[in-house]
């Protein structure tokens, strides 16, 4: 049958790409905009070339909130991945308390961020603070305010709380697909536990877990709201993330023009550590081409 | 390989539901012997399943006993009784190749190694699957996976017996008839115990030696499918297999004859039995025949439509009040004033559902 070429199609997808333009590209592109010229007061702006790019890429300050950045996200992701596929496991799986289970579950994930912060800022105080209080009375020499190593701690402790809980949903919405036949003929094939969960579990539970370390990365390397509230980025620069760093160089310095290069650079990275994580995964267990595969 | 036997099994799927006696399984007691090809065939929700996973030991009885030969295996778990099961869904390791989903099971087990290689290869060549040894099993189509399944119970040389339940549902038609034919035979090959439950007629009928027919939680008849077909002990069997299903008639009788909406019908070893309670006249389709009215013994019916399926024609009739089926051959001409006659020999006379045993006393 003949196919018929018609160029109307276009209008239907019309109203998403200007939705997108206004919402995406535009102020994307006033950023790239920023990010080649400097301003000075009085809205006069210079050509700067990619002058601001080198800066930044070369910039000391920049590469130690990078280094803080991926060591967090790292850190965030080798504690919230397997916290939250154990939890996931160790949920049951039908009766009354699968209901009580998921809403507890929830609960982290609807406080807003800020709040979040707010939390944790008076929890972990050593004169007030359940937590600080508590951790000092039992003689740890702990204060977040002025030790670097202890406001680390505060700050992947409250990421912890806030997101293990997306990951132990995924993964037990993963779990529970898993038809009940699987779990039998596992018994009668006479696998143990860590079988089941090698090669049962894990492996149905690949594609949510994409997800979940996709999320969590994305959202951990972009951190910003709950580690500004707790700590400000302190004490000194031991917690000031790119994002932190980043408003500091445009609100506080309003440096437009290498904030403008530094969001650029910021936003490549995410996307290339993003497209990484997501080839590695996808292609973990693939079938590699064999003879014969065009049959 | 062993003789599996149930001792007065009785399966409800909760202690509440066993006090209101609602039972998915009524009592069962009965033995499949060492290498016969059983089916269990019925209707979905009949306890076909329930009572295989009993027999699997994924399930354990409320009351009741099984046994292994001689050994009581009601309490052990399915590994410890030493059986495969073939489910419904195929399941596979995704992430292992066929290769080692065969060998899963035997390395379970320690079996040495080279043990391993050598029976993973036999049964790689007796599934058909050598070609595909190294490739991982998630690709395969429906109908590999699930002989990736069987092929997974048959490695164990040892099983006790092997169990399905419904293992052609996913498979496509045309598949269904190869693989059918390959579980015989396999089963010829290892002379295994198996159970196969479906709700398939025709699977069950090809596939077993013995059909066991279960309905609402008891099984209702034990036979070849010979028997099933000519002397079904339930009016269930009669109406399940076949088709169309027997013929069953509200009849009251009287003295050898029985009465169906004023037609008189000799029954030819008399009625066997005096008691006025539901009494119906089973008759096969097969066996009713197709009579201009006015000739001995016609009962004048009136038709309501001719199917016609290919090979043969099926009529669909009333007897007075009663729906009644009939197959003439094709091309055979049907009679405008139509009337039945029954063959004497095939009618069956049932008493509250049973068949009455007419060469002596109720059944």
């Amino acid at each position: 049958m003949e196919k018929t070429w018609n160029n109307k199609a276009w209008f239907f997808v019309l109203p998403v790409l200007i939705l997108v333009a206004i919402s995406a590209v535009i102020p994307l592109m006033t950023v790239v905009n920023y990010s080649v010229q400097d301003s000075f007061g009085n809205n006069q702006f210079f050509w700067y070339g990619a002058d601001w790019f080198r800066e930044v890429l070369t910039s000391e300050r920049f590469h130690d909130a990078l280094m803080r950045n991926l060591a967090f996200s790292a850190m965030i992701l080798a504690i919230e991945i397997p916290l939250g596929i154990l939890v996931a496991l160790a949920m049951p799986k039908k009766g009354i308390w699968v209901p009580v289970c998921l809403v507890l579950m929830a609960l982290p994930l609807l406080i807003p961020w800020n709040v979040v912060g707010t939390i944790w800022q008076v929890f972990a105080r050593t004169d007030i603070g359940l937590l600080g209080a508590t951790v000092a009375g039992l003689g740890f020499d702990y204060n977040y305010v002025q030790d670097p190593f202890d406001a680390w701690v505060t700050v992947i402790v409250m990421d912890v709380w806030h997101w293990t809980s997306l990951v132990v949903l995924l993964c037990y919405a993963g779990l529970v697909s898993i038809p009940d036949a699987y779990y039998q003929a596992a018994k009668i094939d006479g696998a143990s536990r860590w079988a089941v969960f090698r090669y049962i579990q894990l492996p149905k539970m690949g594609r949510v877990l994409l997800i979940a370390v996709l999320l969590r990365f994305m959202d951990s390397f972009m951190i910003y709201t709950e580690p500004f509230v707790v700590t400000g980025g302190g004490p000194g620069n031991s917690t000031t993330f790119l994002s932190i760093d980043l408003v500091k160089l445009a609100i506080g310095q309003f440096n437009l023009g290498e904030a403008a290069a530094m969001s650029l650079i910021y936003f490549l990275i995410i996307l290339l550590m993003s497209y990484i994580f997501y080839t590695i995964m996808t292609n973990v267990g693939v079938d590699k081409p064999y003879k014969g595969a065009d049959e | 390989m062993a003789r599996i036997r149930l001792d007065h099994i009785r399966h409800a799927y909760s202690a509440e539901l066993a006090k209101a006696g609602t039972y998915a399984l009524r009592e069962i007691d009965h033995v499949f012997e060492d290498g016969g090809a059983y089916a269990l065939l019925g209707p979905s929700g009949c306890g076909k399943t329930t009572l295989l996973n009993i027999i699997s030991g994924l399930l354990t009885p409320s009351e009741g006993h099984l046994y292994f030969d001689r050994t009581d295996v009601t309490m052990l778990t399915p590994e410890q009784r030493n059986i495969a099961q073939v489910f419904q869904f195929p399941v596979i390791y995704d992430t292992m190749t066929v290769a080692e989903n065969l060998a899963f099971p035997l390395k379970n087990r320690k079996v040495p190694a080279g043990e391993v290689k050598r029976r993973v290869a036999d049964m790689l060549a007796r599934i058909g699957l050598e070609e595909k040894a190294n490739r991982k099993a998630r690709g395969l189509t429906a109908d590999e996976k699930q002989k990736i399944s069987l092929g997974r119970g048959l490695v164990r040389s040892d099983v006790n017996a092997i169990l399905f339940d419904e293992p052609l549902t996913v498979i496509d038609p045309h598949m269904k008839w190869q693989l059918r034919s390959e579980l015989k035979q396999l089963h010829r090959e290892f002379a295994m115990t198996m159970v196969y439950v479906t709700h398939d007629q025709t699977e069950a009928l090809t596939f077993a030696d013995k059909v066991v027919v279960m309905y609402d939680g008891e099984v209702v008849q034990i036979g070849t499918p010979e028997e099933l077909f000519e002397r079904p002990q339930h009016t269930f069997v009669g109406y399940f297999i076949g088709s169309p299903g027997m013929n069953v008639l509200p009849c009251t009788v009287d003295g050898s004859d029985a009465i169906v909406s004023g037609e008189r019908i000799a029954l030819p070893n008399g009625a066997g039995f005096k008691r006025t309670g539901k009494t119906e006249l089973g008759i096969r389709p097969e066996f009713v025949t197709l009579v201009e009215r006015g000739g001995p013994n016609a009962m004048p019916v009136t038709i309501d439509k001719v199917e016609d399926i290919g090979s043969e024609r099926i009529v669909r009739a009333r007897l007075g009040d009663h729906p009644l089926s009939a197959i003439i051959e094709e091309g055979a001409s049907v009679p405008s004033q139509a009337a039945v006659t029954f063959a004497p020999h095939a009618l069956n006379l049932y008493a509250d559902s049973r068949l009455v045993d007419r060469s002596g006393g109720t059944a």
